[in-house]
């Protein structure tokens, strides 16, 4: 598995540039990933995104459906693709360090 | 020389049938010599590697394929199936192998300056190989790299015109019969619908929103060229009200053996002459057919359109003229609670291009919003219909209860009530009833 080393922190991703480990995430991850998602600067819509992505997470061991997404952050999800370009599984879950979306993509 | 050995695949190389393998490696040949000079965006060898990789798994019956893989282009959440070799050092070449999925034309009816653009696009930034097509209807470009996606997604749209297929959790590519186009059955334009469905519904295919995936099939009749029964969330399927058109004339040349029965599809067996009480009357699923004093008469009224008859004397018989298509809902695969083909939502809807199919739309979205709301994570719109019942479903729909939603009634008891629809309601007071009966 490659290694990416940022600012001074060093993250172990898979190809899709997904981190391995949820508790490897940091501030940093996300200044990092940014860029190859198609996302200038984080805004605090963004940060919203993130944060609960990495609540509901941690509270329920999978990432939440687009729907739910979209409800609790009140973001449509034309609002969601506008912050994140590459949708709220490559995009967003990625940035939030959530494991990498399985199943018939 | 191949890069290498493949004695196994080499067996597939013998026999009548087009062999893949000698399609594969022609293609590698062809990217070895490079008679056009192309500067090749991913590896030359990337068929060669396949092979390889292929021959490696036929040795010991395993996948080399890492599981999963998420990319994509941007403002798209599918489209791209991501794919990377477990055995990257011994098959650099398909390191990366990702498939796109891309756009077909309704009825697969392509011109060569098409195709031709598809492959000078797909020789110069994937491998130059293909899948003419993914079952669901995509053509597919089997095997490319990360970087190039987007390229390929600029040149698909930008000089082709074209655009990407579905996959996730949303409507996938729809796909029809060729309908009108050649065939005398098509009970409404189906390379039509299914064209204005896809366009209307771009935003849906491309950007996952439902809780799993979702597919439309358009069949013009009941023969199901493209097996939307089985094969889609809703499936259309073309029919008719009224009576099937009888041409009495060439019911008699078929009786005479001047007109081959189903059209000499069973002209290389010898099942002697044409016998039509046999071969149609005595077939009827309904027993509406009679042949009598040299005349064919149907009972349309008892007619299930089958296309049987129709099948059988296509130049005597043909659909009805007030035409139209059921709705089929909830065909799914095995996964995970049983394999379902599409049951009946709405026997007939008109498929009415003046305004738009409004119709026809308006049912699927009432789907739509009551699956979308409702069904679990994953969850196909056949296992909604089975968990909160098909009551639900035909309410969601916005369509009547008709007794042919069912092939049969409940045979349980276990039948609920709306309390509105039961005098009193269910609020009762247990000491009303004391008053009546002793404890």
């Amino acid at each position: 598995m490659a290694v990416v080393e940022f600012q001074g922190k060093s993250f172990e991703v898979d190809e899709d540039g997904f981190l391995q480990r949820f508790d490897d995430w940091t501030p940093e991850w996300v200044d990092y990933v940014k860029e190859t998602e198609g996302i200038k600067e984080i805004t605090d819509d963004h940060q919203k995104v993130i944060d609960f992505l990495q609540d509901y997470y941690k509270k329920n061991g999978i990432a939440p459906m687009v729907r739910i997404l979209s409800k609790v952050t009140g973001f449509k999800l034309k609002q969601i693709y506008e912050l994140f370009p590459s949708g709220p599984g490559k995009g967003a879950c990625k940035m939030a360090g959530l494991p990498k979306p399985t199943g018939c993509v | 020389m191949a890069k290498h050995k493949t004695p196994l695949l080499d067996q597939l190389e013998s026999g009548p049938w087009p062999s893949f393998v000698s399609d594969v490696k022609q293609e590698a040949e062809a990217r070895a010599k490079n008679e056009k000079g192309l500067d090749y965006q991913i590896p030359v060898d990337c068929p060669e590697d396949l092979l390889g990789v292929l021959e490696l798994s036929y040795e010991d019956g395993e996948t080399h394929w890492k599981h999963g893989g998420i990319v994509g282009v941007f403002g798209y959440g599918g489209g791209v199936i991501g794919r990377y070799c477990d055995q990257p050092e011994k098959f650099p070449g398909v390191a990366h192998f990702h498939t796109m999925r891309v756009a077909q034309p309704a009825g697969k009816w392509y011109t060569t300056k098409f195709l031709r653009d598809v492959c000078d696009l797909w020789d110069l930034r994937g491998s130059g190989l293909t899948n003419m097509h993914g079952s669901t209807g995509d053509i597919v470009l089997l095997g490319t790299t990360t970087p190039q996606l987007e390229e390929i997604f600029f040149e698909l749209t930008h000089n082709l015109d074209n655009d990407l297929g579905g996959s996730g959790s949303n409507l996938r590519t729809p796909a029809a019969c060729m309908g009108m186009s050649r065939c005398e059955y098509a009970c409404y334009n189906t390379q039509e619908l299914c064209y204005n469905l896809t366009q209307e519904y771009q935003d849906e295919l491309h950007r996952p929103a439902f809780p799993y995936k979702f597919k439309f099939k358009f069949d013009g009749c009941p023969n199901g060229c493209v097996a939307a029964i089985a094969r889609s969330d809703l499936g259309f399927l073309g029919t008719w009200k009224g009576a099937i058109q009888i041409d009495q004339e060439a019911v008699a040349a078929y009786v005479g053996g001047e007109i081959a029965p189903n059209a000499g599809a069973h002209a290389d067996g010898d099942w002697g002459a044409f016998d039509i009480q046999k071969e149609v009357v005595d077939i009827c699923p309904s027993q509406c057919i009679s042949y009598e004093d040299g005349k064919l008469k149907i009972d349309n009224s008892e007619c299930v359109r089958c296309m049987h008859c129709i099948n059988t004397m296509p130049r005597a018989l043909r659909p009805g003229v007030e035409r139209g298509t059921s709705i089929f809902c909830g065909a799914k695969a095995p996964i995970l609670d049983g394999p379902q083909m599409g049951s009946l939502l709405v026997p007939f809807v008109e498929v009415n291009a003046d305004d738009d199919y409004q119709a026809i739309k308006d049912i699927i979205e009432g789907v739509w919003d009551w699956w979308m709301e409702e069904g679990k994570n994953r969850e196909r719109v056949g296992e909604t219909m089975k968990r909160l019942g098909f009551g639900a479903l035909v309410r969601a729909a916005g369509v009547p209860f008709d007794p042919r939603q069912v092939q049969e009634p409940r045979h349980n008891p276990y039948i609920f009530w709306k309390a509105d629809d039961v005098e009193g309601g269910w609020d009762r007071d247990i000491n009303d009833y004391r008053e009546r009966h002793q404890r």
